[in-house]
């Protein structure tokens, strides 16, 4: 298993991840995206904008969170030592914010009146109707139907903050869908419009753009583990979909020695055809905007999958992971709706946190390390999000039996 | 050498007439009667066809050819099964046949062997919105030499990038009247009309024919002056899902259409 040393200095000026990536878009979109690239790059060095961020991170988001020793749930399994690093303590409650406060000082600095943007679970929805509000932009939110039904309280959330949100019927009336509408709308309002993707997904830049505003959570993680226990942690488990939080915790440890694990939703099981394992089974194939690992039929077109979790409900991943898996630079697998669920529990029982359903797959993939492990080794987990928005979900599968 | 479709592109232009490029989507609405409809389309005055195959997830497209591709797929058209349909058209035209679609199924069905397969059949040339002038290097191979490949330009493509695309398009190139996507209203800007006059001055190369928002003859006569012909797509598809006459009222909309671009 050879590393790749150029690994972090991806993507190419062309946005290519290897053979991933890329810009698979409508020509309308090429100028738009091409303006959006060049603003970034020159806000990325200038120290203005960086000290704008992180003030916002600071005193609006709460950063930096805390990385928890997990006292108790390492004690359950009495192996490795597992800490907590605690995106779900971020304002709003899961680490979208980091991306949606980069992206709205970008739209700012681009002259943009207007924000759109896609939600599976509403957690992208919240954070970036939470900017919109904060820095005054009309917020317009694209969510499937099915999603809002399962994410309702997030969908008040985003009302309340004074977002408009779109329900999407077409198709599976989950997070593609929703992403296709928020696309063809920046086709069709991209004059005055800025799109924040959620996730480390569609077309050059917003692979780069959104991953690099997410690597605060790595960043912190390294030094925080430093300071506790003098050396880099031997595990890093997230949570995978479109893989944000995933990359955001990995990237500042991808040409070390950490073993990176990526953990997807194999939804009612990887036999089943209803699960969203994208990169345990998919094909390569250009899907919004971006090459990358797909789910998809025998003649190309995009399937129709399930997770639990609407943040996992996708049938795309980052084209940044898909070029990590196949270089072995981080290892993936795949967790079903009935192990997280098991796995909330754990977690709200043993820490007294009660974990995104997204989260929950990452914590339920400890079942599968920690008898692997030695008590020296270390294991850092990225909770990505809280749950409160899943309890009526959560309430649904237990139902007396908790 | 000039390909078929900007040679007979050029032969209409030169009697006097504009050339009308009717969209439809493949097996649609109707996947039996398919190739008669593209047939009596072709005789009600469409010059060329621009058959569509279906994508689960059209991004440019509006809400009347998702729906259209939605039911292509219902219907079981891939691929494939669009390929025979152009085989069967052939045999009855002489018209160009070109089809549009996303890159997801190209890339399905295996690149070089599509491009065999289209070739042999008779595709004259490819649409694929997905595949801007910076993707174009890697997906279209030599493989596709001698298939016309047709791309856009959009009322945001800079003056310098117009330039370059017309240089790389071939069979025409496809200017898309207004900032959104398939569907869209006409608009009757002025900052638009300039963007389709100075485009049609720029394209040295290539013949230009206007597409997006084109619904009626009076659509048809504002932009005639600025382009070398028309493309009319949703408001077809929407004529066909409304049509209980057997399609004569989509085939009369086809002559009425044509009729506004001969002189």
């Amino acid at each position: 298993m050879k590393k790749s040393r150029s690994a972090i200095e991806m993507p190419d000026s062309r946005g290519k991840f290897g053979k991933y990536g890329g810009k698979f878009v409508p020509e309308t979109l090429i100028a738009p995206l091409k303006e959006l690239e060049s603003t970034y790059l020159l806000m990325k060095k200038d120290k203005q904008f960086k000290k704008e961020l992180m003030q916002l991170h600071k005193e609006y988001s709460g950063r930096p969170t805390p990385l928890t020793f997990a006292d108790k749930l390492t004690s359950y399994y009495g192996k490795g030592k597992i800490y907590l690093k605690r995106e779900d303590l971020c304002h709003t409650g899961a680490h979208k914010i980091n991306n949606t406060l980069g992206q709205i000082l970008l739209a700012k600095k681009l002259g943009k009146t207007r924000i759109i943007a896609e939600t599976g679970a509403g957690q992208h929805g919240v954070a970036t109707a939470t900017v919109c509000a904060k820095f005054d932009l009309d917020c317009v939110i694209y969510m499937g139907e099915i999603d809002m039904k399962r994410q309702e309280p997030n969908v008040f959330r985003m009302k309340l903050l004074g977002a408009e949100v779109v329900s999407v019927k077409s198709g599976s009336q989950t997070l593609k869908d929703a992403t296709n509408e928020a696309i063809r709308d920046w086709v069709t309002n991209v004059t005055d419009t800025h799109y924040i993707i959620g996730s480390v997904v569609g077309p050059h830049p917003y692979p780069m753009m959104v991953r690099d505003f997410q690597s605060i959570i790595g960043l912190e993680t390294k030094k925080q583990i430093i300071e506790k226990e003098n050396k880099e942690p031997d595990y890093i488990i997230a949570c995978v979909g479109g893989g944000s939080n995933a990359i955001g915790i990995f990237y500042p440890f991808i040409n070390g020695k950490v073993k990176l694990i990526g953990v997807e939703a194999a939804g009612y099981g990887l036999d089943s055809n209803k699960h969203c394992a994208t990169l345990t089974l998919g094909r390569v194939g250009i899907f919004h905007g971006m090459k990358t690992c797909l789910l998809q039929t025998d003649d190309g077109q995009i399937s129709e999958v399930h997770s639990i979790s609407a943040g996992l409900d996708y049938p795309g991943v980052g084209p940044e992971h898909s070029y990590l898996k196949d270089n072995f630079l981080v290892e993936y697998d795949s967790i079903t709706d009935d192990e997280a669920l098991s796995a909330v529990k754990l977690l709200a029982q043993t820490e007294g946190i009660i974990p995104a359903l997204e989260t929950a797959h990452a914590i339920a993939y400890l079942e599968k390390l920690l008898p692997k492990t030695s008590k020296d080794e270390i294991i850092v987990l990225n909770v990505s999000g809280r749950g409160d928005k899943d309890l009526s979900i959560i309430m649904d599968s237990y139902g007396d039996k908790i | 050498m000039k390909s078929k479709i900007s040679k007979y592109i050029e032969d209409k232009n030169t009697k006097g007439e504009k050339i009308l490029s009717v969209f439809l989507t493949s097996g649609f609405p109707e996947k039996d009667h398919f190739v008669e409809l593209a047939l009596n389309v072709l005789a009600a005055g469409a010059d060329m066809l621009e058959i569509g195959f279906p994508f689960s997830d059209p991004i440019a497209d509006g809400p009347i050819i998702q729906q259209s591709s939605q039911t292509a797929l219902s219907n079981g058209i891939d691929l494939l099964k669009t390929l025979k349909y152009v085989k069967e058209i052939n045999e009855h035209t002489d018209k160009p046949i070109i089809l549009m679609g996303y890159a997801n199924p190209l890339l399905s069905y295996g690149l070089e062997k599509f491009a065999d397969d289209s070739k042999r059949i008779g595709v004259d040339g490819l649409i694929v919105p997905d595949i801007p002038l910076d993707e174009y290097d890697n997906f279209f191979t030599s493989k596709f030499d001698g298939t016309d490949i047709i791309l856009l330009i959009t009322p945001t493509t800079p003056i310098g990038r117009i330039k370059m695309i017309d240089d790389k398009s071939s069979g025409f190139v496809y200017c898309v009247s207004v900032i959104g996507i398939t569907g869209a209203l006409k608009t009757t800007d002025t900052d638009n009309l300039q963007f389709i006059k100075n485009a049609y001055e720029q394209c040295t190369n290539n013949r230009v024919l206007v597409g997006f928002g084109i619904s009626s003859v009076e659509d048809v006569k504002y932009y005639k002056p600025h382009c070398d012909g028309v493309i009319v797509g949703s408001a077809v598809i929407k004529s066909l899902m409304n049509d209980n006459s057997k399609y004569q009222k989509t085939l009369e909309l086809v002559r009425n259409l044509k009729s506004g671009l001969i002189n």
